[in-house]
């Protein structure tokens, strides 16, 4: 396959097949070299899209541009390598049951979405809607609960409040005793929630970007954006200057640093959230269960590890280093849960990056300089978000008009008052 | 972990402080615009590198730190009394 950009120079002499059943059985009896998913380019001096950051918002991005508007020359750069960051450091959850007529309709539209992604893409992203169970410890957060499942429900949403002893049913290793500190008072059941395996989205959204000629460039960093006027012209990285008409800033976690350099100031402070993983066990839990009171959530992987995610550190820094602190609480809360996995040994930790904004909602849109796109401020939501944040950036690129599904969220919201309060967010405890 | 270098109480781990962040001068409520105003409540510097900022020795002395800290290591380079600061 020849295609619009040239030769084909990292496939290894494979064209880059739809899998099938034939090809796992045919790579499997020769023991033969899968072609290589995406290929490495050479920097080309001009690109009609420059998006900064090789996760599944900048990929997605490209990926709905190639595809539904048939955009030419589409570059995706990125300091590290595909999915390097938050894109493989989150918790994998897929959820729409938020608060906010906004956030719903935009989350539902992603798990939509990311239904049929796995099709779209010939790339299995075990997509698996295994439910999703939000704790209740206090009245309070009853309440909240409540209030959320009655504006879920008129969004359409499958999303109810169930009492213990159908939390039991479904997480029967849950202690919904009522004997401890936090009792399990009730839940916002959500069934149509669950994970998604977060590098398989990254590596079906570039491959599938690649196959349609967008040219994706690892290990390039932008160490600046060229404006003349109010315009973007150019972007200047360690492999040279690009000159385009458009940058989208898809570097959640570390959006303030680009969009510093084109001077448009974000409302964003970056927190570092920490994840962790025990040894793989036998299946014993089939639902995603968070508590916002208890700061945890946790599920099972396929390879049978639990998967455990808490809410962001306490204070702003880029560092990605996990602490012990983290480790102490984070095992405190889920014993307090479940306290038959005291035996579990925790695997790894890690530590992804969180871009909070006032009210726990993304910026996404165009900024005073023409030009210079955003699509950051993705807190603790940015994954679940991925499929539709491209679609919709994608479509305001290439028609230059907003969406009706993102106009919220625009940059602008924050010196016009018109903050989308998101208090159905991992990060807000209730 | 981070280790701040309490002026008080010598080094203390950082979860007996309250992370205050960056420190803005507050404009005068009754002749700010609605534009300084929110700039104050929602901008930010959020640098990666040496920042001061607030920390509050919450479990401990109590009194507010001017913390010289690194935002990409998280290392603290100084710690002292806020106050007159």
């Amino acid at each position: 396959m020849r295609n619009a950009n040239g030769k084909l120079n990292g496939y290894r002499g494979r064209k880059p097949a739809r899998y099938s059943a034939f090809d796992l059985v045919r790579y499997g009896i020769r023991h033969g070299q899968w072609p290589r998913v995406w290929r490495e380019h050479d920097l080309s001096p001009t690109y009609d899209v420059v998006i900064v950051g090789a996760g599944i918002h900048g990929l997605a991005t490209a990926y709905y541009l190639a595809v539904n508007h048939g955009v030419g020359r589409i570059a995706v750069v990125d300091r590290g390598y595909v999915g390097g960051g938050n894109s493989g450091r989150n918790t994998a959850i897929v959820r729409s049951n938020y608060l906010t007529p906004e956030g719903v309709r935009f989350y539902d539209r992603s798990l939509d979405l990311y239904e049929h992604l796995s099709a779209d893409l010939n790339f299995n992203v075990m997509f698996s809607q295994r439910g999703h169970l939000t704790l209740a410890h206090t009245d309070a957060s009853l309440r909240t609960m409540a209030w959320r499942a009655e504006v879920n429900k008129v969004e359409g949403i499958d999303s109810s409040v169930i009492g213990p002893e159908e939390i039991k049913k479904l997480v029967p290793y849950l202690d919904t005793s009522g004997r401890t500190r936090y009792p399990v008072l009730g839940a916002l059941y959500h069934p149509p929630g669950g994970t998604v395996r977060h590098d398989a989205v990254n590596w079906g959204y570039a491959r599938g970007a690649d196959a349609r000629g967008v040219e994706i460039h690892q290990s390039t960093e932008v160490l600046g954006i060229d404006v003349v006027g109010d315009k973007v012209t150019g972007v200047r990285t360690n492999r040279g200057r690009i000159s385009t008409p458009v940058v989208v800033n898809c570097t959640a976690g570390h959006a303030t640093l680009l969009s510093d350099m084109v001077g448009v100031k974000m409302p964003v402070i970056t927190h570092p959230l920490q994840a962790a993983v025990t040894e793989p066990v036998k299946m014993f839990l089939d639902t995603v269960v968070v508590s916002g009171t208890l700061h945890v959530y946790v599920s099972q992987t396929d390879r049978g590890e639990l998967v455990f995610g808490a809410s962001t550190d306490p204070y702003a820094s880029y560092s990605m280093r996990g602490s012990l602190e983290f480790t102490e609480e984070l095992a405190g809360h889920i014993l307090e849960l479940m306290p038959s996995i005291g035996k579990l040994r925790l695997l790894r930790q890690w530590s992804g990056l969180c871009d909070m904004t006032p009210d726990f909602s993304p910026i996404m849109g165009t900024t005073p300089v023409e030009g210079f796109l955003v699509d950051v401020g993705w807190g603790t939501y940015g994954f679940k978000a991925g499929p539709v944040a491209g679609e919709t950036m994608a479509e305001l690129i290439a028609t230059k008009k907003t969406p009706e599904l993102i106009a919220p969220f625009d940059l602008a919201r924050f010196a016009e008052g018109r903050l989308v309060g998101e208090k159905g967010a991992a990060s807000v405890g209730h | 972990m981070i280790r701040i270098p309490c002026p008080f109480c010598g080094p203390r781990n950082s979860n007996e402080f309250a992370y205050k962040g960056e420190s803005k001068r507050r404009p005068d409520p009754a002749t700010a615009t609605a534009e300084e105003w929110r700039a104050y409540l929602y901008d930010h510097d959020n640098p990666e590198g040496w920042v001061r900022e607030g920390w509050y020795h919450r479990a401990g002395c109590r009194r507010y730190l001017k913390v010289e800290r690194h935002t990409l290591t998280n290392e603290v380079r100084s710690a002292e009394p806020a106050v007159g600061a």
